[in-house]
């Protein structure tokens, strides 16, 4: 059976291959041929799981073995691959997410000239992120890491001809590739502190390394922190995100949503070891899952671009995950948890403002929606499911998944679970807000659109019905993982569990998610609800023009990062010319005392210079033999 | 000591002179004939440096195989002495495969000056193929003399072809009108030629120095690298302090002028980018590597002490040399400078490799040259396709090229990706090697060597946003022609190259593992042990994999 696991991988490897090098011959079939793999790799994950079912929960995990990749010294890397509940739950999201999204952008690029390369980019996405999840060592997951960082950069960057958007896949390369300077140091610490960057002995001996090693643990874990921090667009590496929505919008749903920024999460849940034994580290994670979470959910009140607000709700989300998985044992699960429903209703609420755009001539400013419940029914019905699943509302997934992480969280114990149970309270209001405002300002009101330029129409029925079934997703999963709280037994054997000490009963925080969440409904609703929404947006407070702005952090790049950097070049520049070059030819004059050669060096007698380092040499030999018994 | 068997180690570096002039010899109108001739003996080159890898054994004992050793100057103790550790048979491997490439990528490179003025007494075209196939014979014999005499010779006789191509051929894409095009070559090549002349003639002071100080203690003079380290080992042979670390200076100094390290890089830009892509690749890909090669061949192994003495200055000149070299790359408007200064940054990786003297910064330094030449070769000469489409080399005269070339700004991309180390691609493998090699004995300069490649993303980024995408720049942009059947001749294989040795790097591993284990043993210095036994926690068990031993004893 494990030789089945490097097949999932294999098929849309094979797939990007052929559609890449397969030329024109392939247009008209290749994004069949895209989709039919990634088709294979969920029955393939799916024959896996079934497998895995059906044995004992402490020997689920399998092991496959391809060849020795990197043996220098006693540096080992191996291609192995690892099965186990958590890697399979990522495979099962990032192939059946996967698949539906593949079918999705047949009809969303039927249009589009580069179609085939389209799909042959989504395929190689595909089979980097399975190569991260199924990894069984540190470095072969970092090739999966960079791997969908590149699929990432050459869909983001896929209408090309856009200057927007080829700026905007750079941008997120070279932010991810801050973070990839946090992972690469973690291996690098993990070599020598541990002599080996394999998951299983590296983890069996996080807790055991002693308090000598607790200082380089707390190191290992704060650089994976920040290589988290670069894929999942946390705080402070959060600015390429909003930005990344220059992609086509499959895109941002299956990678900007459901499954590629959620990396970082599984790489913390993944070195759940490390991190335990790492009290500091773990304080920094929950810190910076909690900044992000109310980070992305004030940027997407400000957005009037439907992409972008959902970006900051993705941002926000994602927050809680990784403060979720910060809290150690208690938060683990949940966190996952909270991955697998955000991947069915987030990547369901992009394909619904794809479908919106579909029907809108690629408009993105929700300020020219308004009304389009009538035109786009399965849009709305979908998107509304999508919705009410992602503010919380009880009963659907998102309720069971972020009601979790908020009672873990105050359950955290003290001042500091206080302070987290708070923000993601806080948060929760405000995605409720932010929510609800996308969902009247889009479906509901005045339309504000032109009928005689904009023709809203339903989608074809690819797009369609892979919304229908991420919004049965959206609706059931939450509820279906809690029934005995099967998911976090499911995964208990990889991530371990733990109860904390909530300072109140789980009623009292699911009565306090409800208030909230009503808070938030109702306070959209009297803003952008009750009143008609302008078509130009308001000048609005600071706070608002800072959150347009991403809060400011752009602008702080921009002045610091761009144009400190280019001062710092150009300087080089001059100074490689006139110092450097200068002060080395200045010194051979010198010293070999050829103040002749420099006047001759426009001549361009080669012979007379040859000449007369011939002599320096030969004087230089007489030096060396005089000083050899020194 | 001497080999009677087939002088395979002669024969490689034979073979491409005897083609060199075959090629000179054929007369001014068979110029295609001529350029045939010098494909089909790269090509056998190529095969028979195959013949070599598979020849040797890298389990075999001894530091040297294939040997050839013959008396020439028996006054002077010099001798016709051939060998090749692993390192080397890579690196002669490296340059047999990228020559017929650089011979294909030059196909038309000196058809202008055919044009330009068909009288002329010197045949361009033999003379360009020629002097390509005269630098490989000299680069190959260097990878083999295990006599430090020899050495120097070809070291720097391979000065004077490669004076020849650099200034000799051009572009035509300087933007300048040929006349001044042709001042600057001149300029750039002459630069070249001193700053390696200076390099080379105070590394003959040392190389006579070395002689000195063998005639004066071991009674007759040798320039024997074996013989010397023998000496070294057993006593024999002692050096004084003063005197190791000035015959250290003296080698070192001429390899760091070749590598290049900063400060002693300013010759590289100007030389890469006058010169012709296949030509500039020649000068980075291959000669460049003789200067890192000698370095832990010759600085290594004959002068350990003073190696590890110099150690602390050289590293940091090392890192200096990655993050200047990105730097300045960062902020190029010239297409092939800014690959030049790329190339510097990554011969700091190199040199920082060789330095920290384990044996992952060795061998990933040593793979790091293997994988650096495929990857630079594969970037510069798709670079060269696009310069001569167009007939420039600044940056800002492309814009939006991949929507009219489609391959070419795809293979761009995939040899830019490349030098950024992508993993999954060759140059991962070698960095990654280079920079944990680095950390386990100096943790802070291998945590700042990591900031370069942030800078390398950034470079490449950067080149490929502002040649390829966005709207086409202008007509002449929009008409540009994709890969020919040539151009994808040269490109294909090196990208194939790229991904197979990402993947599976083993075989090279496997060849350069023993000597540079061999090295280190010279310089006596022996790995980092780390600090958790890792056998020692229960419930360690994985299937599959040899267990490894660590002594947490000698970690302390």
């Amino acid at each position: 059976m494990e030789n089945l696991i490097a097949l999932l991988i294999a098929a849309p490897l094979v797939g990007a291959a052929l559609l890449l090098c397969g030329g024109k011959r392939l247009d008209r079939t290749g994004h069949w041929i895209g989709t039919l793999l990634a088709v294979a790799s969920f029955a393939v994950a799916a024959v896996l799981f079934t497998d895995m079912l059906g044995r004992a929960t402490d020997d689920r995990a399998l092991h496959q073995h391809l060849f020795t990749w990197i043996p220098v010294g006693g540096f080992h890397a191996d291609i192995a691959f690892q099965l186990d509940q958590l890697s399979m739950t990522f495979v099962l999201l990032i192939t059946g997410v996967g698949s539906l999204i593949h079918l999705y952008s047949v009809g969303y690029m039927a249009h589009d000239e580069r179609r085939r390369r389209f799909f042959g980019y989504l395929n190689l996405f595909l089979a980097a992120m399975l190569l991260l999840v199924l990894a069984d060592n540190y470095l072969l997951l970092y090739v999966g890491w960079e791997g969908v960082g590149l699929a990432s950069y050459l869909l983001i960057g896929f209408w090309q001809h856009k200057p927007s958007a080829a700026t905007a896949a750079k941008k997120a390369f070279l932010v991810n590739r801050v973070g990839d300077v946090g992972l690469s140091i973690a291996i690098m610490l993990l070599f020598t502190t541990f002599g080996t960057f394999a998951f299983a002995p590296v983890l069996d001996a996080a807790g055991t390394a002693g308090s000598a090693g607790e200082g380089k643990v707390t190191a290992i874990a704060l650089m994976l922190l920040l290589a988290a921090c670069g894929k999942s667009a946390q705080v402070p590496l959060q600015s390429w995100l909003g930005d990344a929505m220059e992609g086509p919008t499959p895109v941002s749903a299956l990678i900007h949503a459901a499954t590629m920024v959620t990396a970082g999460v599984y790489l913390i849940t993944r070195s759940g070891a490390l991190f335990d034994a790492a009290p500091a580290a773990q304080t920094a994670v929950v810190a910076v899952g909690a900044v992000t979470l109310l980070f992305g959910a004030i940027v997407g009140c400000a957005k009037d671009d439907i992409k972008k607000a959902l970006a900051g709700s993705t941002m926000s989300q994602i927050g809680y995950m990784i403060m979720a998985a910060g809290l150690g044992p208690i938060g683990y699960a949940f966190a996952i948890m909270h991955l697998v429903t955000h991947g069915f209703f987030k990547a369901g609420l992009f394909l619904g403002a794809g479908s919106v755009m579909h029907g809108m001539n690629d408009e993105v400013d929700m300020r020219r929606y308004g009304g389009l419940r009538k035109h786009m029914p399965v849009t709305f019905i979908t998107f509304g499911l999508g919705y009410l699943a992602i503010i919380g509302f009880p009963g659907l997934s998102g309720f069971f998944s972020k009601d979790k992480i908020i009672e873990a969280a105050f359950a955290k114990g003290g001042t500091e679970g206080l302070i987290l149970g708070g923000a993601a309270l806080l948060g929760a209001a405000i995605t409720a807000f932010y929510m609800t405002r996308v969902m009247l300002m889009t479906f509901f009101g005045e339309k504000r659109w032109d009928p005689d330029e904009v023709h809203p129409h339903e989608s074809p029925k690819t797009m369609t019905i892979p919304m229908i079934v991420l919004a049965f997703g959206s609706v059931f999963a939450g509820g279906l993982f809690s029934i005995n709280e099967a998911f976090v037994h499911w995964l208990e054997p990889v991530t371990s569990l733990a109860h904390g000490h909530p300072p109140f009963g789980a009623t009292v925080t699911t009565a306090a998610t409800v208030v909230v969440l009503l808070i938030g409904v109702a306070t959209a609703w009297l803003m952008y609800g009750r009143r008609p929404v302008p078509a130009t947006a308001p000048r609005g407070s600071v706070l608002t023009r800072a959150a347009r702005r991403d809060l400011l952090q752009d602008d702080f790049n921009h002045v610091v990062l761009v144009r400190g950097g280019t001062h710092l070049t150009d300087t080089l520049v001059r100074l490689d010319h006139t110092l450097v070059d200068g002060a080395v030819t200045g010194t051979a004059v010198t010293m070999g005392g050829l103040s002749g050669l420099l006047r001759r060096l426009q001549n361009g007698f080669v012979r007379s210079y040859a000449a007369q380092m011939v002599g320096g040499a030969a004087v230089l030999v007489a030096v060396t033999l005089l000083m050899r018994g020194v | 000591m001497a080999d009677l068997s087939f002088p395979l180690l002669t024969c490689a570096a034979a073979l491409p002179a005897v083609g060199a002039v075959a090629t000179a010899a054929l007369p001014a109108a068979r110029r295609t004939a001529a350029k045939w001739v010098a494909l089909l003996f790269s090509v056998a080159t190529f095969a028979l440096a195959l013949v070599i890898a598979f020849r040797f054994d890298p389990g075999a004992k001894g530091p040297f195989q294939l040997t050839e050793s013959h008396a020439w100057i028996a006054d002077f103790g010099v001798r016709y002495e051939l060998g090749v550790d692993g390192i080397a048979v890579a690196l002669i491997a490296l340059t047999a495969l990228l020559i017929p490439f650089v011979i294909l990528a030059g196909w038309h490179d000196a058809d202008t000056l055919e044009e330009a003025r068909p009288n002329r007494r010197w045949r361009p075209t033999q003379g360009f193929f020629a002097l390509i196939l005269a630098v490989e014979a000299m680069v190959i014999l260097s990878f083999e003399a295990t006599d430090v005499f020899l050495f120097y010779l070809f070291f720097e006789a391979m000065l004077i072809p490669m004076y020849f191509l650099i200034g000799g051929f051009g572009d035509g894409a300087s933007g300048a009108d040929e006349g001044e095009a042709a001042a600057r070559r001149a300029s750039a090549a002459v630069k070249f030629l001193l700053y390696n002349l200076a390099g080379g003639l105070i590394m003959l002071a040392a190389v006579i120095g070395l002689y000195a100080v063998t005639a004066d203690q071991l009674g007759t003079g040798t320039f024997s690298l074996q013989q010397i380290v023998q000496a070294r080992a057993s006593g024999h042979l002692t050096l004084g302090t003063g005197t190791e670390r000035l015959l250290f200076l003296g080698f070192f100094f001429a390899f760091a002028v070749k590598a290049p390290l900063w400060p002693l890089h300013t010759w590289l830009p100007g030389a890469m980018g006058e010169s012709t892509s296949p030509v500039a690749v020649l000068i980075t890909a291959v000669v460049d590597k003789v200067g890192t090669f000698a370095m832990l061949r010759f600085c290594l192994q004959l002068f350990p002490q003073a190696s590890s003495w110099a150690t602390p200055v050289i590293l940091v000149l090392a890192l200096i040399s990655i993050l200047y070299g990105a730097l300045l790359a960062v902020a190029q408007r010239d297409i092939k400078r800014l690959i030049a200064y790329a190339s510097i940054s990554h011969f700091g990786f190199i040199i920082l490799g060789i330095f920290a003297m384990t044996s992952q910064g060795q061998g990933g330094a040593t793979l790091y040259m293997v994988n650096h030449g495929i990857s630079t070769a594969a970037l510069m000469l798709v670079a060269g396709f696009l310069i001569s489409r167009r007939g420039s080399r600044l940056i800002a005269d492309y814009g939006g090229v991949q929507k009219a070339a489609p391959l070419l700004a795809g293979t761009f991309l995939v040899g830019g990706l490349a030098t950024l180390s992508l993993p999954g691609l060759a140059p991962f493998v070698s960095e990654f090697l280079v920079l944990v090699g680095t950390f386990s004995r100096y943790p802070v300069i291998g945590i700042i060597a990591t900031v370069g490649i942030v800078l390398a993303a950034l470079y490449v980024l950067v080149l490929y946003q502002r040649t390829m995408t966005g709207p086409p720049k202008d007509d002449e942009v929009r008409a540009l022609p994709d890969l020919r059947v040539r151009e994808l001749v040269v490109v294909g294989p090196l990208i194939a190259l790229l991904l197979f040795l990402g993947v599976y790097p083993k075989p090279l591993t496997d060849l350069v593992n023993p000597a540079v284990d061999h090295t280190l043993s010279v310089v006596d210095k022996q790995d980092p042990k780390p600090e958790v036994r890792v056998d020692a926690v229960p419930g360690h068990h994985r299937a599959g994999h040899p267990a490894h031993h660590h002594d947490a004893e000698a970690a302390k």
